[in-house]
């Protein structure tokens, strides 16, 4: 018996010709195929944590508000209007009539009662279908009553003002208690809401599909679906994109974004974020204790070439805690630090700082980081330029937040960080207290503390008057800026490319992906 | 040979248990928990506390230990903290993706390997031997995922003769030969190296046999060039190269993990890697065990092959 191998050649090609003919190298029309960053880890808003989920959330949910589009600005959504009570504790929403979550079942004040205490209520009979990592953004509420089918009340335990940007946010979107009932444990794998489009299908890592919700109560979309694929890796995500797998690419590199830029079968989209990117500056001991070494390595750094040559103008610098992204609260008057290597030398000459050593911890990723270790090594270069020898520490993420959070004393001298909030008040109020030392249970672990920023603080909390909240916070940015208890780095756009077949699209500064009004004919 | 295999389970047991053990171990000594990755930032140690007790992590390790234990011997992988959904779901779904990714590999390494054994082996220092021991080299060579990323833009992006990336087409789809298409190039890519591999050892194990007196016998007995080498020279040659199969579906196996990530290849070792970043021990400890006992299975499978083969070995 001899074995010709080769007489199987012409049977191989065929096979191999009739498997690599037939692409589809577009996708259909009115269907928007959108490359996310990964996997959802869960469509029950409540339980899940991230971004990433919380882009197809906010297709398929609604929340009592909702932020008007473009803007951190508050407008109804499932209530039609509210009232708050002058000592700011309670909160009277009317709801929107005759609007039915995908199952059918209505939408109603006791569907409000049930989202809300099965966050807050450790004896609630669905309690147990957490857990609900962020439910503490609800924790000054101390009940929800029903007053009548359509009116719903929230009284809270302290007067506190960011209560309605957390409403706003992906944790307050609305799930249907029939269907948490149905899927108990399961429900977020199941998700049933009342948003613009109606959950289809999850196929694990593959696929999550949404179809058009033509009883929407805010008009139908235009499109027939959207279907969310993860791509994990950010070089294959650039590539679907070029080969046509995929209309919406989110998170783009920033090596790439200038390609796509000179290519007219595309759009980038940017939009600003509520995000800031930071270097925190132990306070407590060493060099930093004195503010003149704190703003000297402010003026050190060029932040300038960081966001422009590191991150290819993907970022804006930043002046102070508070990001412009919040619009209503930013106090356009301060400007960041200048570059100017000349002032840090003659600050750190006054306060005796001149060659100093510094240990700085670098994290090799993570949540909203961008690109933490040449960011580090950048910045690194610049302090050494005007004789400050930085020693970096490099961590994995998780390992990194376990060294950072209990605070910096006896481990170093400076920590990047960077935060992505709802409200002008959780960065500030979380990290820059002195009521937030680690000790204390907050994130302030470079133990800044200046008794004027906290009561500032402490008054915005429970100022309802948007404007008289938006004055207190400009207040903070400038004395924050002036005491510079950070390095202040850079705010961070958020991007994606579309196809030019896509229309209407737009980023939201929250970070929602909202697709209700898109168009892809 | 019922009894021979049924004492190598029973040796596995011990070692799959110590794995899990290592495993848990591990797991827990590298800082970070899951609580804190679901927090991120806003890991307070008061929300972490209340995650905790919420996934049942406040108990002693010991305890958390035999509890999983305990359940699993019930048939209960547990529940993933990160992905909300019972372990063994996900597991046997990413696991039926990995199989036949490195199934689909391995079989194109092993028969490609051998093939390019034999041809070099049987012309050994000729041309053709020279050639495909170059290509085998820089198989060997090239780092997988790299390769993976350049095949993706030759196939996909220029020439858009096939998928980018993921298991099924998005839209329609579905069938085998949807499936075929997006395996291609993932199982190409990750065939490479171990052809390399299968390769070169075959050459070195036909060139042994070819050099013994039975093949000079066979030669003698006018029997064609072709009854020599492949009924006569690769069956010996085939004991030696069997277990080296074995090892290589270790190898694809592992390979997986990376290549899984570059063609967005929705199995086990892509789950892993980010079970292992989000500290989803129950996930990981699922995920660990069903590849063991699938290597320790194959390699089983490989030492029995070897002894059908080979009577020295018949016990």
């Amino acid at each position: 018996m001899t074995f010709k191998w080769y007489g199987l050649a012409p049977l191989l090609a065929a096979t191999a010709l009739a498997l690599v003919s037939p692409v589809a190298a577009q996708t259909p029309p009115n269907v928007l195929v959108v490359g996310q960053i990964a996997e959802p880890a869960s469509l029950d808003p409540h339980v899940s944590t991230a971004a990433n989920d919380f882009r197809i959330a906010v297709n398929l949910y609604d929340g009592l508000v909702r932020n008007k589009s473009g803007t951190l600005e508050i407008e109804p959504a499932l209530a039609t209007d509210w009232i708050i009570s002058d000592d700011g504790l309670e909160y009277t929403f009317n709801l929107r009539e005759g609007v039915s979550f995908h199952d059918g079942t209505p939408f109603n004040a006791e569907a409000v009662k049930f989202n809300f205490d099965r966050m807050l209520d450790e004896t609630h009979p669905f309690a147990d279908t957490g857990p609900f990592p962020l439910s503490f953004f609800f924790s000054s509420v101390e009940n929800v009553e029903v007053i009548d089918d359509l009116t719903v009340k929230f009284t809270l335990n302290e007067p506190f003002a960011p209560f309605m940007s957390n409403l706003a946010s992906p944790t307050g979107l609305i799930v249907s208690p029939a269907a948490v009932e149905q899927y108990g444990a399961d429900y977020g794998r199941n998700p049933v809401g009342t948003g613009p489009f109606k959950f289809e299908e999850w196929q694990s890592n593959t696929r999550v599909v949404a179809s058009r919700n033509d009883d929407y109560w805010d008009g139908a979309p235009a499109l027939e679906a959207a279907i969310f694929r993860p791509i994990t890796d950010a070089n294959t995500r650039v590539a679907e994109m070029l080969s046509g797998g995929i209309d919406v690419l989110l998170e783009t590199p920033p090596d790439n974004v200038a390609q796509f830029r000179d290519d007219a079968n595309y759009q980038v989209v940017e939009a600003v974020g509520p995000h800031v990117w930071y270097v925190m500056l132990n306070a407590k001991e060493g060099p930093f204790t004195d503010v003149r070494v704190r703003q000297a390595v402010n003026y050190a750094v060029n932040k300038e070439s960081l966001v422009n040559d590191v991150l290819q103008g993907t970022a804006e610098v930043s002046a102070g805690p508070i990001p412009p992204a919040f619009n209503w609260a930013y106090n356009e008057e301060v400007d960041p630090y200048p570059y100017d290597p000349e002032m840090a030398k003659q600050l750190l000459a006054e306060a005796g700082a001149e060659g100093a050593s510094l240990t700085f911890l670098v994290t090799e990723g993570g949540s909203g980081m961008l690109d933490p270790v040449p960011m580090g090594t950048a910045i690194q270069a610049d302090l050494a330029a005007v004789g400050l020898d930085v020693e970096i520490q490099t961590y994995e993420w998780n390992t990194f937040l376990s060294e950072v959070n209990p605070g910096l004393e006896g481990k170093a001298d400076m920590a990047e960080m960077a935060w992505m909030t709802s409200d002008p008040d959780t960065l500030p109020f979380l990290t820059l207290r002195t009521a937030a030392w680690p000790e204390e249970g907050g994130f302030n672990s470079s133990y800044y503390s200046n008794p004027e920023v906290d009561a500032l603080l402490d008054q915005a909390r429970v100022a309802t008057d948007q404007a008289e909240r938006a004055e207190l916070y400009k207040q903070v940015q400038e004395i924050a800026h002036e005491d510079a208890p950070w390095l202040f780095v850079a705010n961070w756009k958020q991007n994606a490319v579309v196809t030019s077949a896509v229309g209407d699209f737009e980023l939201q500064p929250d970070f929602g992906l909202v697709l209700r009004d898109v168009s892809k004919p | 040979m019922t009894a021979y295999i049924g004492k190598r389970l029973l040796a596995a047991i011990p070692v799959i248990l110590g794995l899990s053990i290592i495993v848990f171990l591990v797991m827990k000594l590298i800082p970070g928990d899951p609580a804190q990755a679901l927090l991120g930032s806003y890991a307070t140690p008061e929300n972490v506390e209340r995650i905790n007790r919420a996934l049942g992590l406040d108990r002693s390790w010991p305890e958390q230990y035999v509890i999983w234990i305990g359940n699993l011997l019930q048939g209960d992988f547990g529940r993933s903290y990160i992905l909300n959904r019972p372990v063994l779901d996900e597991v046997l779904e990413r696991f039926g993706a990995t199989l036949i990714l490195a199934g689909a590999s391995l079989v194109i390494c092993s028969v490609l390997g051998i093939l390019a054994g034999i041809v070099s082996a049987v012309r050994q220092f000729g041309w053709t031997d020279r050639i495909v021991t170059f290509f085998v080299l820089i198989g060997i060579s090239m780092p997988a995922f790299f390769l993976g990323l350049v095949l993706i833009l030759l196939f996909a992006v220029q020439w858009r003769l096939l998928p980018a990336s993921g298991m099924y087409a998005v839209y329609g789809g579905g069938d085998l030969p949807d499936l075929l298409r997006h395996l291609i190039l993932p199982a190409g890519t990750l065939a490479i190296v171990a052809t390399g591999v299968v390769a070169r050892l075959t050459r070195a194990a036909m060139l042994e046999v070819l050099r013994q007196d039975f093949i000079r016998t066979a030669r003698a007995k006018g029997l064609s060039e072709n009854a020599v080498i492949y009924r006569h020279a690769f069956r010996a040659a085939l004991v030696s190269i069997i277990p080296v199969i074995g090892i290589q579906a270790g190898f694809v196996l592992g390979g997986a993990v990376y290549i899984e990530t570059v063609f967005q290849w929705p199995g086990l070792g892509q789950m892993l890697v980010k079970a292992v970043s989000t500290r989803d021990l129950l996930l990981v400890q699922g995920g660990v065990l069903v590849a063991a006992t699938v290597y320790v299975l194959v390699n089983l499978l490989a030492d029995v092959a070897q002894a059908m083969l080979d009577p020295r070995l018949k016990a």
